[in-house]
């Protein structure tokens, strides 16, 4: 796409005007034909249920912290907390709001998980760096215990567990795997959509500034304070989507747990591991995180099986999985993202190089 | 750049979708059941697990190579790593529900909480029924709203009865428990509060105090909690934690001076596993469960026999051979088999599917009789399931111990049932409400 | 009152328990600027594997030389192959790969020497002791001594020896230390070396408490408010920040849980953390970091 980008024109006017002229996305087109068609028509539940569902709801998550740690610098580990706000808000929502439709308790559960994160991103003004991450851990120890200290958000249920009262849009059920699989698609497609444009926005700029360093953004004349309140704010918005989404459209039942700091660990592996200050970056990360310990258990029930004892199996499969990790850290601190796209200029070049 | 990629991760999801979905429906009608096995045995809760699938693995084993199957219809299974959670809990349950090989699922059974919960909504719709044994949602006992559910032998409110009624007869009878001060300390979980609306109801009834102490997760500092129980000065204290939090309880209970034998742990404070990491602190702690300790019941002898000599059992420390979990993993096995067995004679003797295994489930009627004959009277008590009641049972033995082993202490101790009942009806009504269930007739079942 | 001193107390002697486990990353943190996720993995290794060599039929302090040694072995594992590829590397980075590497060594642990549950007798009687009516723990008294003595070593070494004062210049300035010889991937073996070793202090504490098996990894979650009250690069600070916490902690499930439903331990530290780095960014003995544009 950037054949460009080795040589630089000598001068403004002989610059290609790319900017404005603008070919037809066929790839995204693909993708998407395959994500809306194609996919419905050939996954069976299984895809479905145990892969696709929580991959998607993985990455948008992902997109979440990635637009408060990767694009503003501002690391957190407490996104599961925000999560869970998200899945908490929209179920009470569900419930006491009779006759609200599905989209609008998802934005509504988002909208409150965005003003949770703005609190909680309140902080940020003063602390910084890694002393900050271990306010959004407060955020994530926090959260889990009002969400199960105080009964009203579960509805006094006995078991402390929230399930979806209806899922349904424009008196369609979704509550088959398909249906499920649209409703997060059709969310993850829009959210990140919007993402993508945020970034490229004015905000997202600013964020950007930030990140790289927040005094010199001060400097230019960039409000940094407001600017972390508000990538907090926006971030969790994202996450308590994801939360909701996850507790309903994947799990069917959640209860804080659903959500605890090892999910908020996962969240930040997906976008270390696929790309900070990416947006595709989430979506492989997320990919790598659902996929490998699938991967590796299949490969270990398939080729080992018998042969080991399965205890040490599965102990063996945490062993790979760490050591993946490290490696992929140290081959490509900017993520698989990074390592795709030095791949692809191979590619481009291969087999003649020079 | 990112677009290709995306293009390029999708085809190659692609690509093995199909190939899965292909290996699914290489069928061929075989004459095996199907037992999938959702454990876990890595992570915090392992050293739980581990005995528990031995247990398990032992029975299966032991039926398909001493009894030929039942009836039979010859076991097969495979594992699948839970950790406890509910998304792999999930993801085991999608790639198990449709059986291995041809060979059908006729029960399932989540082994963890947190993927019970998550089950119970997508079982139910693939007509797949869940077993949980003293774990799972307490007002599936109401069958005729969750008929896939099965929280079979002990509930935790069952237990909170049980428990209570056991208190009654160290006191000298249920009138005596009035004026006295019994202390739940619990793990500040679902699982924890379980039992809060049966205590309250109970203490309603005989007049005792009710004090809940809440440990947070995961308990492993826990001396402001004994602190305040040292100064309530409980009569006695129902310890409902779970994992690390046991130990560290008793050991603190010490710590502060709170006698030992008056402390009685639930069923899942009640495994070797707790009490040999407390050394001296632990001797003469009591515990409720269903499933006692020991490893002189005739089910032993015969399993010791064919396939512990013979070095085929799934135990690597032959120590816990017999201990609470093992236990544990043979009364769940066996449930599952008996369930299997009972739903052959209406369906023949065949392979069923989650439906037919329901059937079963539903029919199930393990008297004393049939306890003798398959070898686990004293260690499992008599269970009779129905439409309208998933769970049996309702009973536990207290045990106590001793510094190396568990001796019983009691023989069963029954909760009372019909006082619980109406507090299980009001929860499932109001789950019927919440989700547009009609409950079904339970008359016209049968 | 007495119920109060009793209280404060106890809590000041449970939170020396908290400080051993923050000690750890105190050391790390200072000397490679790693905050290492993978310390509660170390100290269950490190308990772990004490408990299988005296389950071998070893004597006590054989055992604990060995398990010195092992981690000792660990550290210099760790530092070829995870710290010195990520030499340079930005601090989110260096954490995620620690906890990695926490993935690794537990199931390695597990995998190695079993996950079922292991008694570990330590020979201190975990009884109540009365100081008049102040109930105390006899337990928590050895726990505190042992804090003490561990903290008067680390001083001594840091102050008196030469590795101590090279490693004081690496924390200080990396390069300018590395500019006058000083061989940095030596200090990061001693020190991680050294934190395997005060993980297998607090493991052993914390484990004849608890038993040692798995969630023994679990008590770094309570480390964290320490280190934040404290400050990553104090000594001082995380003995004075586990006293803090062990007390607030303890006070405060006893006087303000009852208000709120009680089991608030989980978070509490962590919001008076926030509270003091409200008041002092960098924590109470941490040192303020200087930007330049």
């Amino acid at each position: 796409m950037n054949q460009h980008s080795h040589s630089l024109p000598a001068s403004y006017d002989a610059a290609p005007l790319e900017l404005t002229r603008r070919a037809w996305p066929w790839p995204l087109l693909t993708l998407l034909l395959v994500a809306f068609v194609l996919i419905p028509v050939l996954g069976d539940d299984y895809w479905l249920n145990a892969i696709l569902i929580p991959f998607l709801i993985l990455s948008l998550a992902g997109l979440g912290l990635n637009l408060l740690t990767g694009y503003t610098g501002q690391t957190s580990v407490g996104a599961a907390g925000f999560m869970a706000v998200g899945a908490f808000a929209t179920y009470s929502l569900l419930l006491r709001v009779p006759g609200l439709p599905l989209p609008l308790a998802l934005v509504g559960g988002g909208i409150i998980a965005a003003g949770v994160g703005f609190v909680f991103g309140i902080p940020s003004n003063r602390i910084k760096g890694f002393y900050l991450m271990v306010t959004t851990l407060a955020a994530q120890f926090f959260l889990e215990w009002v969400f199960t200290k105080f009964p009203w958000f579960y509805n006094y249920a006995s078991s402390g567990t929230i399930s979806a009262p209806r899922l349904e849009l424009f008196g369609y059920d979704l509550h088959s795997p398909l249906g499920r699989y649209l409703l997060v698609l059709t969310s993850v497609v829009l959210l990140t959509w919007i993402a993508v444009n945020l970034v490229r926005s004015q905000i997202g700029r600013n964020w950007m500034a930030i990140r790289d360093m927040d005094t010199a953004a001060a400097v230019i004349g960039i409000s940094v304070d407001r600017h972390k309140r508000l990538a907090f704010a926006v971030s969790s918005f994202y996450l308590g989507v994801a939360g909701a989404l996850w507790a309903f459209a994947y799990l069917g039942t959640a209860s804080a747990s659903s959500f605890d700091i090892n999910r908020s660990f996962q969240i930040l592996f997906i976008i270390i591991i696929g790309g900070m200050g990416s947006i595709a970056g989430n979506f492989i990360g997320a990919a790598f995180i659902s996929l490998l310990p699938l991967l590796l258990n299949q490969i270990g029930q398939g080729l080992l099986s018998g042969m080991v004892d399965a205890g040490q199996l599965q102990n063996l499969q945490k062993i790979i999985f760490g050591m993946l990790i490290i490696w992929f850290l140290v081959k490509e601190p900017e993520g698989l993202i990074r390592l795709l796209a030095n791949l692809g200029e191979r590619l481009k070049a291969w087999p003649l190089r020079f | 750049m990112h677009l290709p990629l995306k293009h390029k991760l999708a085809t190659v999801l692609l690509v093995l979708s199909t190939a899965n979905a292909v290996s699914n429906t290489a069928l061929a009608a075989t004459n095996e059941q199907f037992f999938p096995l959702a454990n876990y045995r890595v992570g915090a809760y392992a050293s739980s697990g581990i005995p528990v699938w031995a247990g398990m693995i032992d029975y299966l084993r032991y039926i398909n190579e001493v009894e030929g199957g039942i009836n039979g219809v010859k076991l097969v299974w495979q594992e699948c790593e839970t950790e406890w959670t509910a998304e792999k809990g999930i993801e085991c349950y999608e790639r198990f529900k449709n059986g291995l090989n041809g060979a059908p699922v006729a029960v399932y059974q989540p082994n963890g909480a947190p993927a019970a919960y998550a089950l119970a909504d997508k079982a139910a719709a693939d007509k797949i029924p869940l077993i949980t044994l003293g774990y799972g949602r307490t007002e599936a006992t109401d069958g005729s709203v969750f008929p896939y559910n099965f929280p079979v032998m002990l509930t935790f409110y069952s237990e909170a009865s049980a428990v209570i009624n056991y208190i009654a007869q160290r006191e000298g009878g249920l009138d005596r428990l009035k004026g006295k001060k019994i202390a739940t300390v619990y793990h500040d979980s679902a699982y924890g509060r379980e039992t809060q609306s049966p205590l309250a109801l109970l203490a309603e009834k005989y007049g005792f105090e009710n004090i809940q102490i809440p440990v947070a997760d995961p308990g492993n500092e826990q001396s402001a909690q004994w602190r305040q129980v040292r100064q309530l000065k409980p009569d006695w204290v129902f310890l409902r934690t779970w994992g690390v939090s046991t130990p560290v309880a008793i050991k603190t209970a010490a710590r502060f001076g709170f006698p030992v034998e008056r402390i009685i742990g639930d069923i899942w404070a009640s495994s070797d596993e707790d009490v040999l990491p407390t050394g001296e602190a632990g001797k003469g702690y009591l515990a409720l469960t269903p499933y006692p300790g020991g490893s002189e019941f005739e089910i032993h002898k015969r399993i010791k026999q064919h396939i512990l000599d013979q070095g085929k059992s799934d135990l690597k420390d032959p120590k816990s051979f017999g201990s609470v979990y093992y236990n544990s993993g043979l009364v769940n096995a066996a449930i599952a088999v008996e369930a299997i067995r009972a739903g052959q004679q209406k369906f023949g003797h065949r392979p069923l599917n989650g439906e037919e295994g329901r059937w079963g489930l539903e029919h199930l009627n393990i008297d004393e009789a049939r306890l003798k004959a398959i070898g686990f009277y004293g260690l499992m008590q008599p269970l009779k399931l129905s439409c309208s009641d998933h769970e049996g049972g309702g009973a536990a033995k207290v045990q106590q111990w001793d510094g190396s082993r568990w001796t019983l202490i009691t023989d069963w101790v029954q909760a009372d049932r019909e006082t619980l009942r109406p507090l299980i009806e009001a929860k499932s009504n109001a789950y019927a409400k919440e989700k547009g269930i009609t409950p079904r007739s339970c008359a016209s079942e049968d | 009152m007495t119920f109060f001193l009793e209280t404060l107390i106890g809590g000041l002697l449970a939170g020396t328990m908290y400080s051993l486990v923050a000690l750890g990353f105190v050391l790390i943190y200072k000397a490679s600027g790693v905050f290492n996720f993978a310390q509660g993995a170390m100290l269950l290794f490190a308990a772990l594997t004490f408990v299988s060599l005296q389950e071998q039929g070893l004597p006590f302090a054989l055992a604990l030389i060995l398990t010195v040694v092992v981690m000792a072995l660990g550290a210099i594992l760790i530092e070829r192959t995870v710290l010195r590829p990520l030499v340079n590397r930005s601090q989110i980075t260096l954490f995620m790969a620690t906890l990695g590497l926490s993935f690794v060594i537990e199931g390695l642990a597990q995998g190695l020497m079993g996950a079922q549950v292991r008694a570990l007798d330590l020979g201190i009687e975990d009884v109540p002791l009365f100081w008049g009516d102040v109930m105390v723990s006899q337990f928590d008294l050895v726990a505190a001594a042992t804090a003490a003595l561990v903290v008067t070593v680390l001083a001594l070494l840091f102050n008196r020896t030469r590795i101590g004062v090279s490693l004081r210049a690496v924390a200080d300035d990396t390069r300018a230390a590395l500019s006058i010889g000083i061989n940095l991937n030596r200090i990061w073996q001693i020190v991680w070396a050294v934190a395997g070793i005060l993980g297998l202090v607090a493991g052993l504490l914390w484990g004849a408490r608890q038993g040692v098996q798995f969630s023994l990894s679990l008590v770094v979650l309570k480390a964290l408010p320490v280190l934040i009250i404290g400050g990553f690069t104090s000594i001082g600070g995380a003995i004075v920040g586990g006293l803090i916490v062990g007390a607030a902690e303890n006070l405060a499930e006893v006087y303000i849980g009852p208000y709120i439903g009680g089991g608030i331990t989980p978070w509490f530290a962590y919001v008076l953390a926030i509270v003091f780095l409200y008041i002092r960014p960098a924590g109470l003995f941490g040192e303020p970091a200087i930007e330049r544009v």
